[in-house]
């Protein structure tokens, strides 16, 4: 099954190989990871999407844990949380194509953010499901170009991940 | 006020002196002369020479197997890094605490493809449990006071603090922190007193009970407890190869070593208990062989362990129990003499589990056939633990000698029987002797290897001149890798596909050629003699080369992705010979 893992480190040089190199070498899927400073400049926040189960999950969540620069690891999906993720799209506008990536663009609630004369870039935030919708409903040959975040997850009300 | 500035080597050397470090065992190099003239002029703790950097780590760690505190070791960059990182992933597969200081190239240097960089950190990241890159001689002081802290709590392990060579000519003032306070960093020592009650009942209500303990047992000093708590109840227990003292040998209630190459006893009570309490052990692969076999028989599982990463990681456990060892332990020992329970218990009994026990050890597992014309290794072993009255330091390789020694001699106190468990690092046997000698100086050591394994660090011979240490060497020579050797037999058909040692030195001459005593025994007739004789010359290093039976194996063995109760005994085999 898909977790997603958040944990705070101390933002120090080599954190973030320290998780990487974790996965690596105990062989654990990794589907995405990002991280980025808190408001706290001495803590990193890092969303880590992978998979595996039960068993591999404990196991990932423990070796986390044991590594000397983690503070704290919540494994978002023990509860009720939101994820995000960010994607830039660009698509062939040309023709028919113009008025078809305006109407998905509205449908799925993104921006376009970049207009040239054969190309439109989109905007669109959401779950990593509904990113996958959206490119699915296009049609492959306007697709020129994707890039993604990896997602963000938060809990929901009262679930705080904080020192 | 405020202190004088003084340098970054300086601040190292004190910082060492301040963790009441008595041995630093090192290499020096262009990257760390800064701090070897700091040693020069300093009067605190002693540097040993060694010959490799492999060994000096080896023996930092050793030292610390012996003694309990935090072995050191130093080394200098680029080559000497790399040299220290089989000692260091050895160190990290057994959790045994080490602070390891190497050399850097200097700050602007680093990145640049200088002479005789590597990236340390970036190297050892997977094979410690932290590392640190120095780049402001302010943060030195903080720093090895963090490392010497991470490695000795929680699961210990080793710490490398790589400091560039600039930094150590920069100035600072000195101030040494007193304790460490790490937000990331909080080990739990004391164990859920709820799971602690749950386990103690569990152990009552036991109708086969098991007690299976390893490395850290011995590790976190909790032998006596478990002694206590063993005797209290009158159960069985058995020792990994790591936990081997942590439990008396020659106690009735011992069962010997489990695994591949266990007892029989061992490792069928293992199989068949129905309460079995894990105390720092990780349940690994050499010990229960495929967990799918040892799952097929349906037991209750108790887990005492430092590390929550340890416990239901191959095994799922049904009573977790995260702390020390010690502490943990003697919690239990505390319900046991309270509770009524206990004194209920002595009058109930596990009888006919002790009897089925003993029908197990009637199959005598651990036998082999001795000669009068050939030297069979496991008989200088049981003639070691006769002459060393079972009280020496046995420090040894890998390979089958390595099995030898821990079934044929009988350690009855921890931290006295020293080996590479988890890494199997053929070349730890010579260095790990140093380690124990430099611990105890009087002790009796010795150092059990083969001729494969002796010359993979064989140069140390020269360091052991040049400390007068008189370390005991017992190499079982059989002029094969045996180890490869018999696994090929059992399993490629007898094709002994380069596990033959050819070429060996003379290895009388090449002791006496460093000022050593060496000595070559070829008739079981005079295995007991010549080790009396060898012990008897206490301020002496004596090579012993023991000319042994080249086809022994060892028994009894699980063969790989096998499990506990497919053992393959020696008995069988030895009929098979005498037909
Ligand atoms: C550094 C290293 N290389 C290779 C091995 C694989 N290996 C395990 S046992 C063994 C043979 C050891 O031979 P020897 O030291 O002569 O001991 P024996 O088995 O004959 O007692 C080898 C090659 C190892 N454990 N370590």
């Amino acid at each position: 099954m898909k977790h997603i893992i958040s944990l705070l480190m101390e933002n120090e040089a080599g954190a973030l190989s320290r998780v990487a190199g974790l996965f690596s070498a105990r062989a654990y899927n990794i589907e995405s990871l990002t991280v980025a400073p808190t408001e706290d400049p001495t803590l990193s926040r890092m969303t880590i999407v992978t998979s595996g189960s039960d068993q591999v999950i404990e196991q990932i969540i423990k070796q986390l844990n044991k590594l000397i620069d983690v503070v704290k690891v919540l494994d978002l999906n023990d509860g009720k949380f939101i994820e995000r993720e960010l994607m830039l799209v660009k698509v062939k506008a040309t023709g028919a194509f113009r008025e078809e990536m305006k109407r998905m663009c509205d449908i799925f609630r993104g921006r376009i953010i970049d207009v040239a004369d054969g190309s439109f870039t989109i905007e669109l935030t959401g779950s990593g499901t509904k990113l996958d919708a959206f490119i699915e409903s296009l049609d492959k040959a306007a697709i020129l170009e994707t890039v993604r975040t990896g997602a963000s997850g938060i809990g929901r009300g009262d679930r705080i991940l904080k020192v | 006020m405020t202190n004088p500035n003084i340098t970054g080597a300086e601040i190292l050397i004190r910082c060492i002196n301040e963790e009441k470090v008595k041995f630093v065992f090192g290499y020096p190099g262009g990257a760390v002369l800064h701090i070897y003239d700091e040693i020069y002029k300093q009067n605190g703790f002693k540097h040993i020479l060694v010959r490799h950097e492999q060994a000096a780590v080896h023996a930092a760690d050793a030292y610390s197997r012996a003694t309990g505190d935090v072995g050191v070791a130093l080394v200098t960059s680029g080559p000497g890094a790399t040299n220290a990182v089989t000692g260091i992933a050895t160190a990290y597969m057994d959790s045994i605490p080490l602070v390891i200081i190497s050399g850097q190239v200097p700050v602007p240097a680093i990145g640049m493809d200088a002479f005789q960089e590597v990236d340390m950190v970036g190297i050892t990241r997977p094979c410690v449990k932290h590392n640190f890159l120095v780049k402001d001689v302010k943060d030195i002081a903080a720093t090895m006071k963090k490392a010497f802290y991470i490695a000795a709590s929680g699961r210990p392990g080793p710490v490398v603090v790589d400091i560039p060579k600039d930094i150590t000519a920069h100035f600072a003032e000195y101030f040494y922190p007193k304790t460490v306070e790490m937000r990331s960093y909080n080990p739990v020592l004391k164990g859920h007193s709820g799971q602690i009650k749950k386990a103690v009942k569990l152990l009552l209500e036991a109708k086969r009970p098991m007690i299976y303990t390893g490395g850290g047992l011995v590790l976190g000093d909790g032998t006596e407890e478990l002694i206590k708590l063993a005797r209290t109840l009158n159960y069985p227990v058995t020792n990994t190869l790591m936990g081997l003292g942590g439990y008396p040998a020659t106690d009735k209630q011992f069962l010997g070593m489990l695994g591949m190459h266990g007892t029989y006893e061992a490792n069928m009570a293992m199989q068949n208990c129905d309460v079995l309490i894990a105390v720092g052990a990780r349940f690994d692969d050499r010990v229960i062989g495929n967990p799918e076999n040892f799952l097929s028989q349906p037991r209750t599982i108790i887990h005492i362990d430092v590390d929550p990463s340890s416990i239901s990681k191959r095994v799922k456990v049904d009573v977790p129990i995260v702390g020390h060892v010690q502490s943990v332990l003697r919690e239990m020992n505390e319900i046991l003499s309270s509770d009524i329970m206990a004194n209920e218990k002595k009058q109930s009994n596990i009888s006919s589990w002790w009897k089925q026990i003993d029908e197990w050890r009637n199959v005598k597992s651990m036998v082999y056939q001795n000669s009068s014309t050939v030297i069979k290794p496991q008989y200088v072993i049981e003639k070691l633990w006769e002459v060393t009255k079972g009280d020496a330091y046995i420090t040894s390789d890998v390979g089958q000698h390595q099995m030898w020694a821990a079934q044929y001699y009988k350690f009855d106190k921890p931290r006295r029987w020293i080996n590479s468990g988890g890494l199997g690092t053929m070349g730890v046997g010579l260095p790990y002797a140093m380690g124990c000698q430099f611990a105890d100086k009087n002790a009796q050591v010795a150092c059990v290897t083969g001729e494969g394994s002796i010359q993979m660090n064989i140069q140390e011979l020269s360091t052991c001149a040049q400390y007068g240490l008189p370390i005991k060497v017992i190499m079982l020579n059989n002029r094969y890798l045996g180890m490869v050797r018999q696994w090929q037999e059992f399993f490629y058909e007898n094709r002994y596909s380069e596990s033959y040692m050819d070429s060996l030195p003379d290895f009388v001459k090449l002791a006496e050629s460093y000022g050593h005593v060496g000595m070559k025994i070829t008739n079981p007739a005079d295995v007991e003699g010549a080790l009396k004789e060898a012990f008897a010359k206490k301020d002496k290093f004596v090579f012993m080369d023991f000319i042994t039976d080249q086809d022994e194996n060892v028994f009894p063995m699980i063969a790989n992705g096998k499990g506990l109760s497919e053992m393959i005994l020696g008995n069988d085999h030895i009929a098979r010979e005498e037909d």
